[in-house]
C-alpha cells in the first residue's frame, strides 16, 4: 500500500531560503538551490516550495529560479506563490513543476482552480489553507498575503475548493509554524471526514512520532519546515530528512 | 537519442531533465513532422490532465498518423507515461473519445468502495514486476515509484502486464505489447528508481 508522504516545505523570499515563526520573522537559512539539491540527494518523497513574498508584493513568480530548482528535483515538486492566472500556472508547469499551490488568488473566487485542473488534472492543483486561532480558540481562515483572518468558514472553503477541482488540500496551522511544538492534531478531526482528496498537514512538526500521530489521525501526508532545516535548541541550520527505512518502519511496512 | 512528444500537456521538461542526468541525448518535439522514423528510434509520450482534453490535442495537432507510422517499425520503441500510457489504450471511463488503440484494454476509475482509499492515488507505492520485465532490469526489490492518478488500466491481456501496484486492490502499472511500453507512475519523478527505468528504456 501507499506510504504516507513526508514533505519538507521551503520558503522563498527575494531568491533566498527563509524560515518563519508563526508566519512572521523570516530568518535567512541559505541558498534554496543548494538546499533543494541536498533534499534531492536525500530522496525526499516530495517538496513544497512557497514564495512568501510574491503574492504579498503582487509580484510574478520567479520563473528563472523555479526553472533552476525544477531541474534538480527528481521527485514531485509543488510550487506556490504569486500565481493569479492560468498563463502563469501554464508557464510554471512547462518548467518541469507538476503541482501548483493556490491560495491568495482563489480565496474569493475558485474559478482559477477549475480552469487549471480542467487542463492539467486535479492532481496538479493544491489548495493551500492557513488556519489561525482567534481569541476564543476557534480556527479561522488566515490569508497569508495580507496576514488577516477572513470571516468565511474554512471548512466550507476547503470543500468548495475540492469541488472546484483541487486534488489536494495543504493545511497549515499558523500558530504552530516554526515552533517545533508539534502538529495541531485537533484540526484533522474537524476536516478529515469532509474531504475525499489527500490532505497534507503542516505546522509545528517536531518528530517522527509526531508524523505517525498525524497519519493515524487521518493525514495523507505530513509537511514541515523547521523540522527539516534546523537542528538543536539554537536552531542551527542543518538540512536533514528521515531515512526511508526509518519511515517504512514508522508506518509499520 | 530519445524524442519526447510535447502535444500540449505533460511534464516533458522533467523527463528531459532526467534523461540529461543519465547522459542520454533527447529533444522535446512539439511538431509531429519532427518525429524521426529511422530504425531503433525512441519516443517518450508523457501526459497529464484529462483523457479527452489530451486526446483532442493529439488529434488536432496531427499526432495520430505519425505515431501509428512510428510504431509500425518493430525496432522503434514507444514509452507512454501516466496519462500518456492510458492514451495508448482503446478507451477510458474518463472521456468519450477513442484512445490510440495500440494495446487492447481500457482505462477505468479507481473503485472507491473502500472509504480509506483517497482519490487521486498520490504518492510513493511499491511496484511488483515480472522477472523478465526489461524496463525493470537491475532495479532493486522492493522498488517504489511516484504515482498521481485517478484512473488505471483494466481488461488487459495478462501477457501485456509488466508490473502491478496495490492501492486497495492490485492494478497493472507497467505494460508492454511488442514495441510499445507504458508506465502509470512517473519515472521522471521517482529518484534513482526512475533514473534506472529510463536508462533501461534508453538501452533497449
Amino acid at each position: 500500500m501507499i506510504k504516507p508522504r513526508v514533505i519538507p516545505v521551503l520558503l522563498l523570499k527575494n531568491g533566498g531560503l527563509y524560515k518563519t515563526m508563526k508566519f512572521e520573522k523570516p530568518k535567512y537559512v541559505g541558498d534554496p538551490l543548494n538546499a533543494i539539491k541536498i533534499f534531492n540527494e536525500k530522496e525526499v518523497d516530495e517538496l513544497i516550495v512557497l514564495d512568501i513574498d510574491a503574492s504579498k508584493n503582487r509580484k510574478e513568480p520567479d520563473y528563472h529560479l523555479i526553472e533552476q530548482f525544477a531541474g534538480e528535483c527528481f521527485m514531485p515538486v509543488c510550487y506556490g506563490g504569486g500565481i493569479s492566472n492560468f498563463e502563469q500556472a501554464q508557464r510554471i508547469f512547462s518548467l518541469g513543476i507538476e503541482k501548483i499551490s493556490l491560495q491568495s488568488s482563489v480565496l474569493n473566487n475558485l474559478d482559477l482552480i477549475s480552469e487549471i485542473s480542467a487542463v492539467y488534472g486535479n492532481q496538479a492543483v493544491v489548495f493551500s489553507l492557513d488556519l489561525k486561532k482567534n481569541l476564543f480558540g476557534n480556527y479561522k481562515l488566515f490569508s497569508s498575503s495580507n496576514h488577516k483572518t477572513v470571516d468565511i468558514s474554512w471548512k466550507k472553503v476547503a470543500v468548495d475548493a475540492v469541488n472546484a477541482g483541487a486534488g489536494e488540500i495543504l493545511i497549515n496551522a499558523v500558530d504552530r509554524d516554526g515552533t517545533l511544538q508539534g502538529l495541531d492534531i485537533d484540526i484533522l478531526g474537524e476536516i478529515k471526514p469532509l474531504l475525499s482528496v489527500p490532505l497534507i498537514f503542516c505546522g509545528g512538526l517536531n518528530s517522527l512520532e509526531n508524523i505517525k500521530l498525524a497519519v493515524s489521525n487521518g493525514a495523507d501526508a505530513v509537511a514541515g519546515g523547521a523540522f527539516f532545516v534546523f537542528n538543536g535548541p539554537h536552531r542551527a541550520v542543518l538540512i536533514s530528512y528521515p531515512k526511508y527505512n526509518d519511515l517504512t518502519t514508522l508506518f509499520g511496512g | 537519442m530519445i524524442q519526447i512528444v510535447n502535444y500540449g500537456v505533460g511534464n516533458f521538461t522533467a523527463v528531459a531533465n532526467m534523461l540529461d542526468r543519465i547522459g542520454t541525448k533527447c529533444e522535446i518535439i512539439a511538431d509531429p513532422n519532427h518525429i524521426v522514423y529511422d530504425d531503433f528510434s525512441k519516443l517518450i509520450f508523457p501526459g497529464v490532465g484529462s483523457f479527452d482534453a489530451a486526446m483532442s490535442l493529439i488529434i488536432s495537432n496531427g499526432w495520430v498518423n505519425p505515431l501509428n507510422k512510428f510504431i509500425e517499425n518493430p525496432n522503434n520503441k514507444l514509452l507512454g507515461i501516466c496519462l500518456g500510457m492510458q492514451l495508448l489504450f482503446e478507451k477510458s471511463e474518463e472521456g468519450q473519445l477513442q484512445g490510440m488503440n495500440f494495446i487492447p484494454g481500457k482505462v477505468v476509475k479507481f473503485n472507491a468502495s473502500d472509504v480509506s482509499i483517497r482519490i487521486p492515488h498520490m504518492g510513493w507505492n511499491n511496484v511488483e514486476f515480472k522477472d523478465k520485465a526489461n524496463l525493470f532490469k537491475d532495479i532493486p526489490v522492493p522498488t517504489r515509484f511516484y504515482f498521481a492518478h485517478s484512473y488505471h488500466i483494466a481488461d488487459i491481456h495478462k501477457d501485456d502486464i509488466q508490473a502491478t501496484c496495490n492501492y486497495g486492490y492490485s492494478f497493472p502499472c507497467a505494460v508492454k505489447k511488442d514495441n510499445i511500453y507504458g508506465v502509470q507512475f512517473h519515472p521522471e519523478k521517482s529518484h534513482k528508481f526512475g533514473l534506472k527505468l529510463l536508462e533501461n528504456f534508453s538501452n533497449l
